[in-house]
């Protein structure tokens, strides 16, 4: 699970639950590889995120450390910029590990790489 | 003709008729393109329509799936010695720019057979032309273009051709495209993988362009999403089937039914056509359950959804009163599953589009149909979504599926309404035989008396 994806995820699934988010990670193994930069898919992705909730999570798993705290003024023309986003959202994934409902306390399996965000029929 | 337009002749291949005219118009919408249709015959696989220039030609076919070449028209009549006669008046202002160009010239009979000696005397037929270049039969300067149309059943082909084409060749479309993906050579596949050619028309219709964000909410083994990288989406998808997403389903192939799937998985699709850059995550989920942030536009959703006939159409729930589960079961309990009938299904995907869509994004999906029961009235529908795109493709005498295109066309408010009145709670597949059933009665009786 990239950390993209986790920006996008909530616990909404569980009945009763508000919001479900952000998620919290709990992260057995971390994988880093190289994907290709795309800056135009990084700037129309870019106001799509909840930044704060990017951050926290790049920090969780230890890889905030060139990470700014804010977005950047100007952030489309700012090429290094984009690139860290780049590298937090598409390159950091989490491959073995728990997501967790931030209201239930709710644990979702990541394995292989893939969140198991099904519940069970009890708590349709 | 309009100022500046020139004809172009769209020679589109010989299948999938019903996607032709939605494909192109999708097309253009994405491209910003100006066409305008002069000939649309919905059986023939000529059609003719006016571009401003080349560039735009060149900008379709970079694209189109159902078109094989699209041609810059010089001549077409209906007998061979008007278009002789038409190309000799005009050959040499048409060819002015080309005269000392390397060329060939292509001899099509659509509907009809020739043999080798016929095909060299039609080309030299034309040796009146002011070619001083060489013949060159591999990537040619210059490629021209001679068709004869004897119409599309070989059956019935008449003597002379019905319409005869000549003109240069500007680009060639991107069917390469479906060999590239073909499913005989993908490493996993499902049971229900889509074609790649129909695929490829999906993400066209979805108008995905570069950096777009693209989501399927019924994943299988991601045949959309690799349609949709390719045309440049980043994609996503959901799917219900833990063991498919694993890739550790029952193989597919039944030369490999004996052992079991080996790294098999939507990822290992992306990298075998080198799109793994493009590919963000999957994620095993229960689509009639909201699982994102309200907040997040997705740029198109494309997805197959199962129809109840050979993939099985659940939802997680359980049809006992007592549903608790122990705690010795719970860590590796898979939660049982309900039928989720093909209706709800469809209003819930139309909700979800209304609200994760960007406006002016599009959701492409398939409805299974009984053919005679069809009225277009009753397609699901939507307050902000209007209907831009409905193809048949036939899948027997009696059934057949519809491909619907729909446009986010306003911001979401939470009290619009969805319908899909196609179906009643009754499953597609219950009403399905049920139809055959009282067919097979009725064609019993007839024999009888």
């Amino acid at each position: 699970m990239k950390l993209l994806t986790h920006n996008m995820l909530s616990s909404k699934c569980i009945k009763g639950v508000n919001l479900g988010y952000p998620l919290g990670i709990e992260a057995r193994d971390i994988k880093v590889s190289k994907v290709d930069f795309n800056s135009e898919f990084v700037t129309r992705i870019i106001p799509k995120l909840d930044y704060k909730t990017l951050y926290g999570a790049a920090e969780k798993l230890g890889h905030a450390t060139d990470l700014p705290q804010t977005v950047v003024e100007n952030f489309e023309s700012n090429e290094d910029f984009l690139q860290k986003v780049h590298h937090v959202l598409l390159e950091v994934e989490v491959i073995d590990g728990d997501l967790i409902c931030p209201e239930t306390g709710r644990k979702f399996p990541i394995n292989a790489g893939i969140p198991n965000m099904l519940i069970n029929e009890d708590e349709v | 003709m309009s100022s500046g337009m020139k004809k172009y002749l769209f020679w589109f291949a010989n299948e999938h008729l019903d996607f032709r005219i939605n494909e192109i118009k999708s097309i253009v919408s994405l491209l910003n393109v100006d066409l305008k249709w002069l000939k649309t015959p919905y059986e023939d696989p000529f059609w003719i329509g006016e571009l401003d220039s080349d560039e735009s030609a060149t900008k379709i076919a970079s694209r189109s799936i159902t078109v094989r070449y699209i041609i810059d028209l010089w001549s077409t009549a209906p007998s061979v010695s008007e278009l002789h006669n038409e190309l000799h008046g005009l050959s040499h202002s048409l060819l002015a720019p080309y005269s000392d160009a390397s060329f060939k010239i292509k001899v099509e009979i659509f509907g009809k057979s020739q043999t080798q000696k016929e095909k060299l005397d039609k080309i030299e037929s034309f040796n009146y032309l002011p070619l001083n270049g060489r013949v060159q039969l591999k990537n040619p300067e210059l490629a021209l273009q001679y068709i004869e149309y004897y119409g599309v059943d070989h059956s019935i082909a008449p003597l002379h051709p019905r319409e005869l084409y000549f003109g240069r060749v500007v680009a060639q479309c991107q069917r390469d495209l479906i060999s590239k993906h073909s499913l005989k050579k993908r490493k996993f596949i499902g049971n229900t993988s889509m074609d790649p050619q129909l695929s490829l028309i999906m993400a066209n219709q979805a108008k995905i362009s570069k950096g777009d964000l693209v989501f399927d909410p019924f994943v299988g083994s991601g045949s959309l999403l690799i349609a949709a990288a390719e045309f440049g989406g980043y994609v996503l998808g959901t799917d219900i089937d833990y063991l498919m997403l694993h890739g550790k389903s029952r193989p597919t192939r039944k030369q490999d039914r004996d052992k079991p799937r080996n790294n098999e998985s939507v990822f290992c699709n992306m990298k075998q056509y080198q799109l793994e850059d493009h590919y963000i995550d999957i994620i095993v989920a229960d689509s009639s359950l909201p699982l994102w942030r309200p907040d997040i536009l997705f740029d198109a959703i494309i997805t197959d959804p199962p129809y109840g006939m050979r993939e099985a159409i659940e939802k997680v729930g359980c049809r006992k009163e007592e549903k608790r589960i122990s705690e010795q079961h719970l860590p590796t309990h898979i939660p049982s599953k309900v039928v989720y009938p093909l209706c709800r299904l469809m209003s819930d995907l139309l909700d979800f589009a209304a609200l994760h869509l960007t406006v002016g994004a599009r959701l492409v999906t398939w409805l299974p149909i009984i053919r005679c029961e069809y009225d277009e009235k009753k397609l699901p529908h939507h307050d902000c979504l209007q209907l831009v795109g409905n193809s048949e493709q036939i899948l027997s005498t009696t059934s057949s599926r519809r491909l619907l295109t729909y446009e986010k066309n306003k911001n979401f408010k939470p009290n619009s309404s969805s319908n899909g009145i196609l179906y009643s709670e009754e499953t597609f597949r219950e009403r399905y035989y049920k139809y055959v059933e009282q067919l097979r009665k009725v064609k019993g009786c007839e024999k009888d008396s």
